[in-house]
């Protein structure tokens, strides 16, 4: 469970999608990289990653951690976006039936998880079919 | 750089050892492999361990098992790589004994695991993933690899049966183990009709949670020689690094750190993957042993699965692979992963590996892994 200080340092990724592209060769790291590993380079600009892209791998999680329990089954994919970045999140509003390697999938804002009874509800991105 | 050689080893029975705490685990297997090499006080200790702190909330072990297994004031050195924990203290026990500063270490990894609960102990293996970006969305271990055995399947066409023969395979080798944790016999229908955990894997994909700890005694050549056992060199090692995050791989069906690992190992030793008579691998995962084959060379690209279906990794195939019974079979206490494998490669050498001996086999290796392979450490062994 991530603390309130821990949580809020990663908003600028998880709810504006805030990335960084390196200055020399064009590269966007996501999250945003202080330095970049092709180059060594370590002018980076900011940026926003693409929010369309194609499920390249996927699988449905059926024994989840403890705070998905209530969540489980639910489809986890890496998506490579238009842009190139590539990442891991959730796929929802999908039958899983209708995954597949290729689907064309878009990012929306999605609530993550609920921290019990009295704690925080945690937000970030998911992927729905597009 | 002086030559070093394993001169005893040591491991007990492993499995969910409820009567047993970490340090009486750890000492237990330790005494054998001092035993084993016929000397009662080493010079260093290196433990493999990846997360006493939040398997039994001990942090600080290096010290504590140095004082139970009676051997301070020496140096005592606790190393962390997730599950490739295990293959970099022999690495770091290596490296010291090869540059002259200490003459007999004690190289050892020990996890504890089942004092936790499932969720907490599926929560501790998880933090050897991305905890921002890959664990905050739901991913779990199982759920990483299905990711890779599914693009795996795609790209390359390699089959779900082909998964279950890896897990048939180290069964059959386990059978033969008495030390593992499930000794017995599974059928490729039994894997396919198991529970599904992270679409394609299934449970008996997966490797155990498991109490257990392995050691191993190391020295310099010229010392070994002089010793009462037959004489295993290390003769390769290698260690190399990769993303932490699965997604931020160029190709998620390619271990990179195995790789290069591999490479430096195999250049240090001067063989090639046609000179190695057994490995022993990190199968986590029924699809880690078709990618680790793969990354190490012993098949071209995309052909692990074929070459499982063929029985070329068999006991008595054309590189036999995990003849231990590997993780899915011994157990995968994650700590001692990478030691059990020295273990196991120096009874092979040595002739002592019982009903599961192989004829003849004289050169030898270990890749022991982290995460999903965002760490590799790889080790080739040879007859003296």
């Amino acid at each position: 469970m991530p603390t309130p200080s821990r949580y809020w340092r990663e908003i600028p990724q998880r709810y504006r999608l805030e990335a960084n592209k390196c200055k020399k060769c064009d590269v966007v790291y996501f999250p945003p990289r202080l330095i970049c590993p092709k180059c060594k380079n370590r002018d980076l600009v900011e940026t926003k990653i693409a929010e369309r892209g194609k499920v390249i791998t996927y699988t449905i999680i059926r024994v989840p951690p403890h705070q998905f329990v209530d969540q489980a089954p639910f489809a986890v994919g890496i998506v490579e976006l238009d842009d190139g970045v590539k990442l891991t999140g959730q796929i929802v509003d999908c039958d899983f039936d209708d995954l597949k390697i290729g689907k064309r999938v878009r990012i929306e804002f999605r609530k993550i998880l609920e921290e019990g009874e009295s704690g925080i509800l945690c937000y970030g991105y998911k992927f729905v079919p597009d | 750089m002086r030559e070093v050689a394993v001169i005893g080893v040591g491991m007990t029975k492993w499995g969910e050892l409820w009567e047993k705490s970490l340090r009486n685990i750890f000492v237990e297997t330790a005494l054998l492999a001092l035993e084993d090499a016929g000397v009662d006080r080493v010079d260093s200790m290196y433990v493999g361990c990846m997360s006493s702190g939040l398997f039994i909330g001990q942090e600080h072990i290096a010290s504590l098992l140095a004082d139970y297994l009676g051997q301070t004031p020496i140096p005592s050195t606790r190393v962390e790589t997730a599950c490739a924990s295990g293959g970099l203290a022999f690495r770091l026990g290596f490296i010291e004994v090869a540059s002259g500063i200490r003459d007999i270490v004690l190289v050892g990894g020990i996890e504890k695991m089942t004092d936790v609960g499932g969720y907490e102990a599926t929560y501790a293996l998880g933090t050897a993933a991305d905890q921002e970006y890959e664990g905050y969305h739901g991913i779990t271990f199982p759920g990483l690899y299905a990711l890779i055995a599914r693009a795996h399947m795609e790209k390359y066409g390699t089959t779900r049966e082909q998964l279950a023969m890896v897990a048939v395979k180290n069964h059959h080798n386990g059978s033969l183990n008495p030390l593992a944790q499930f000794p017995f016999e599974i059928t490729v229908d039994s894997v396919l009709n198991s529970v599904m955990v992270a679409d394609p894997l299934r449970i008996l994909d997966c490797s155990p949670i498991t109490d257990g700890a392995a050691a191993a005694v190391i020295c310099p050549l010229e010392i070994a020689e002089k010793m009462k056992k037959p004489v295993v060199k290390i003769i390769g090692s290698g260690h190399a690094t990769d993303t932490i995050a699965l997604s931020s791989r160029e190709d998620i069906t390619w271990l990179e750190a195995t790789y290069q690992a591999g490479k430096q190992a195999y250049s240090m030793a001067q063989k090639k993957p046609k000179d190695i008579d057994l490995v022993e691998v990190h199968d986590c995962f029924t699809i880690a042993e078709i990618c680790v084959l793969e990354a190490l060379g012993f098949v071209e690209k995309g052909k692990g699965g074929e070459a499982v279906e063929k029985k070329e990794t068999c006991l008595d195939g054309r590189i036999p692979v995990n003849t231990s019974g590997g993780l899915k079979a011994k157990g995968h206490p994650v700590g001692a992963t990478g030691i059990a494998q020295v273990v196991e490669i120096v009874k092979q050498l040595r002739g002592e590996a019982g009903k599961r001996q192989l004829k003849d086999a004289r050169i030898g290796m270990t890749q022991n892994m982290g995460g999903s392979g965002g760490s590799t450490v790889v080790h080739i062994f040879e007859r003296g």
